[in-house]
């Protein structure tokens, strides 16, 4: 096994300071951050109250009827915790109300709809605090595609992205988040009972271990395979990479003119920032 | 040669899936093998039609080496004909070229490095790949008997005319250039992409100034959103378009090389005999002081 562990004050001190100036040098005053009880989303928002202070934070939860209750309690403690203002919003009505023209659509319909609602709701609520979206998506989920597209996945920043579940678990750790929220089992609560590593088949600790060598250290799934890791669960993660490349990277623009938005018009980001 | 049997070529513009190197590998060969059945003599490919255009980190993923199985299936499927593929080659000290192998006989008779690998605008090769370092010709025999000289101008190379000027120096009698070029300018009054005019008036410069065949043949289909546009043709010794061009659809283009034409092209405009190698030659070797 290889030590995937960080140098927390060092990745801490740089996140810090991420959000900070990539927020307020664009002239926004704060973030919003949608906390769904995970942990990912509670080291989200406790990177953004040491970035701009807690008055500049913004924290929504966003339950459904089904929803785990215990995941806006877990909401709720983190928000306590870090002195946040909590805005709790219910979407049971829309959500009920689109899906009563599709009694059909089965449990991931549901799940991707909630998490595009709650992306919506997360920028009307920014829109009105002149603050950016700030995402929750670590690194383990953005290669293994396990989010749902322009829903979590949509953020203006995004802290974590670099960090697998299991670095994210150490940081959270070293920034003191609850214990509560550091002992649950992960998951995406698209509905009840749900569980990350059910979903994928694997666990994080095992999925990091091979996206670390897939991505970080280049190898081929042969190449790690001989280094005595599963070879099938290498295969199956390196498909599961490949096939969800899409959900990394803007829409395609199908190329015209001498010069076009998303391939060769590239000035930066940071443009005049 | 001039009254040796006319060479039969066939373009093929193919469309790679990206990155899939079996898959393209069994598509090539086949194709060779089933042009050559039908009689081509000379089977081109477009550039990387072994692996498709924009493969950024796919690059060291979908290489090939001259000594490795890809080229073996090659050389079988080529026969007693002549081909020329698009690879990523890989050296013995892992640098990745974009390479044309030119086939023919049961031996790799030529491969050809691209020497400028663009790198503005939507193009990025120089991130992934390393540059060749020179523009050679090789004699490569056709339709059994008579003897072609050869040289490669992959896709960038031919926007530069000092390649094609190395190559005239050379002797050659034929160009061929495989491209996968996206299309781009759609704001042209020529009814067609800027792209596909400047290739045309490329193309059309080289045969005609430096009297030999060009055969252009360029890859279709989309990837990331970049259309390839085709477009293959053949131009004669006189700048005159002999076949094609073709659309942006998959499709091979069949075509006739004469030697006679070559003959009496250089005996209507002997630009060739006339040009002033030992001009250019002193001229480049002088420096700042002279």
């Amino acid at each position: 096994m290889t030590d995937l562990s960080i140098n927390t004050d060092l990745v801490s001190g740089i996140l810090i300071g991420f959000v900070r100036e990539e927020v307020l040098k664009v002239g926004a005053r704060g973030v919003v951050v949608a906390l769904s009880g995970g942990v990912d989303s509670a080291l989200s928002a406790r990177i953004a109250v040491s970035a701009l202070g807690k008055e500049s934070v913004t924290a929504v939860a966003m339950p459904y009827r089904e929803s785990n209750p215990s995941s806006l309690e877990d909401a709720r403690l983190v928000a306590e915790e870090l002195g946040v203002e909590l805005l709790v919003i219910d979407i049971s009505l829309q959500i009920d109300s689109y899906f009563a023209a599709f009694p059909e659509a089965d449990a991931t319909r549901r799940g991707n709809k909630m998490a595009r609602e709650r992306m919506s709701i997360a920028y009307d609520i920014s829109a009105t605090r002149a603050a950016l979206v700030l995402g929750t998506s670590n690194k383990s989920e953005l290669l293994l595609g396990y989010s749902t597209l322009w829903g979590d996945g949509a953020h203006a920043l995004n802290p974590l992205g670099d960090l697998y579940k299991t670095q994210i678990y150490q940081l959270a750790r070293h920034l003191g988040l609850p214990q509560r929220i550091l002992d649950k089992a992960p998951s995406a609560d698209l509905f009840q009972g749900q569980s990350d590593e059910a979903d994928l088949g694997f666990t994080y600790a095992d999925a990091d271990q091979i996206l670390y060598q897939l991505i970080d250290e280049r190898r081929s799934p042969g190449e790690i395979a001989a280094l005595g890791l599963d070879p099938v669960m290498v295969q199956v993660i390196w498909d599961r990479v490949r096939n969800t490349q899409f959900k990394r990277q803007p829409p395609l623009i199908a190329k015209l003119s001498a010069r076009s938005v998303g391939q060769d018009f590239r000035y930066p980001r940071d443009w005049g920032h | 040669m001039a009254g040796s049997p006319p060479v039969q070529l066939a373009l093929v513009q193919h469309q790679p899936v990206l990155g899939d190197l079996q898959a393209n590998l069994d598509w090539c060969c086949e194709k060779i093998s089933a042009e050559a059945a039908q009689g081509a003599d000379l089977v081109v490919l477009p550039e990387l039609s072994l692996t498709g255009y924009f493969l950024k980190d796919l690059t060291p993923e979908t290489a090939v080496r001259l000594d490795g199985p890809e080229l073996e299936r090659l050389i079988t499927a080529t026969g007693k004909a002549a081909a020329l593929v698009g690879l990523i080659l890989e050296s013995d000290r892992f640098s990745f070229y974009n390479a044309a192998v030119l086939i023919s006989n049961g031996a790799i008779r030529h491969v050809h490095r691209k020497v400028y690998l663009p790198t503005y605008g939507i193009f990025d090769e120089q991130r992934h790949l390393a540059a060749g370092d020179q523009f050679l010709a090789a004699d490569v025999e056709l339709a059994g008997g008579a003897s072609w000289r050869i040289g490669v101008l992959v896709c960038e190379d031919l926007w530069h005319p000092s390649s094609a000027y190395l190559l005239s120096r050379a002797g050659v009698d034929l160009l061929l250039c495989p491209s996968a070029s996206p299309g781009r300018g759609v704001g042209s009054g020529e009814g067609e992409l800027g792209s596909a005019t400047s290739y045309g008036a490329m193309l059309r410069t080289y045969a005609e100034l430096f009297t030999v065949f060009a055969a252009y043949c360029n890859r279709v289909g989309f990837e990331d959103g970049f259309h390839f546009w085709g477009g293959s043709r053949l131009l004669g010794p006189d700048g005159q378009i002999l076949a094609g061009p073709l659309d942006d659809s998959p499709g091979v283009l069949h075509a006739q090389l004469d030697r006679g034409h070559l003959r009496r092209a250089r005996i209507a405009h002997p630009l060739l005999r006339d040009e002033r190698f030992d001009v250019v030659q002193h001229q480049l070797d002088l420096t700042d002081d002279d």
